[in-house]
């Protein structure tokens, strides 16, 4: 006979599966990311402002503007911007890419986020090297996890 | 068929730096949601976005499932000679959308 125990078993193990089930990136993962991008170049702070705001309601659209600080001519442009939030499920958010065109290196989106946690822009450069800036943000309602439907 | 908005300005003096910002709906599933039988419901996102100014690429973008639904991207480009541009969506199951847009530059 079902028992109000056996029920309560049963929906706690449905609630745990449905939390697990949105495993978070590792710090290993979050690493892995940034390397597949940056490679073994150094990746020193500065240049790059990202724009997020410190509190955010819902995770489920949270605006986000990301600038290099770059003369955007041909021999010193940014190639590229990649963003990370080291707590979603995965690690990588967006990368964006500028052309010869490209008249500043600016993107403004709008992105998930699962946790209260840090996001980091990386541009890269054309002389190559990589530049960083971060943004601590606590989510009170996380995109993901609370929104089963 | 999704529908994109685009938001530039329709005529620009040469050399000016234009605003563009885009808009595409899609749901952005991200793969990670389940129902509440607990099946996981699949990925279906936008992977990729380009900007084509007369066919140069101007600027290119790939998603992930961190994008929030009906992606927005907003960038700029520097108006050098009137004529179209492109944007063009792709994703997953076969999503695709291409709009273009006409600039008049003075």
């Amino acid at each position: 006979m079902k028992s109000r125990r056996d029920f309560l078993l049963a929906a706690g193990s449905i609630v745990f599966a449905s939390v697990a089930a949105g495993a978070r990136a590792t710090p290993a993962a979050m690493h892995e990311a940034v390397r597949k991008v940056a490679g073994d170049a150094e990746i020193r702070r500065g240049l790059v402002k990202l724009q997020i705001a410190p509190l955010i309601d819902n995770g489920n659209a949270v605006p986000l503007t990301v600038t290099v600080d770059s003369p955007m001519t041909p021999d010193n442009r940014v190639r590229a911007i990649h963003v990370f939030a080291e707590k979603n499920p995965l690690p990588n958010v967006l990368s964006v890419y500028f052309g010869a065109r490209a008249a500043r290196a600016r993107v403004v989106t709008r992105i998930r986020l699962a946790d209260s946690q840090t996001v980091t822009a990386i541009a890269e450069l054309s002389d190559g090297s990589f530049w960083s800036d971060a943004g601590d943000v606590v989510v009170t309602l996380s995109a993901c996890l609370e929104d089963i439907v | 068929m999704a529908r994109a908005v685009i938001r530039l300005p329709s005529t620009a003096r040469r050399g000016e730096i234009i605003e563009i910002t885009t808009l595409v709906q899609h749901p952005m599933e991200t793969g990670f949601r389940r129902t509440q039988l607990g099946e996981a419901i699949p990925r279906n996102i936008v992977r990729s976005f380009v900007c084509a100014y007369n066919g140069e690429e101007v600027f290119r973008a790939t998603l992930h499932p961190a994008i929030a639904a009906n992606p927005l991207l907003t960038f700029s480009t520097v108006a050098t000679e009137s004529g179209t541009i492109t944007f063009t969506w792709s994703g997953d199951n076969g999503f695709s959308v291409t709009q273009s847009a006409t600039i008049t530059v003075t």
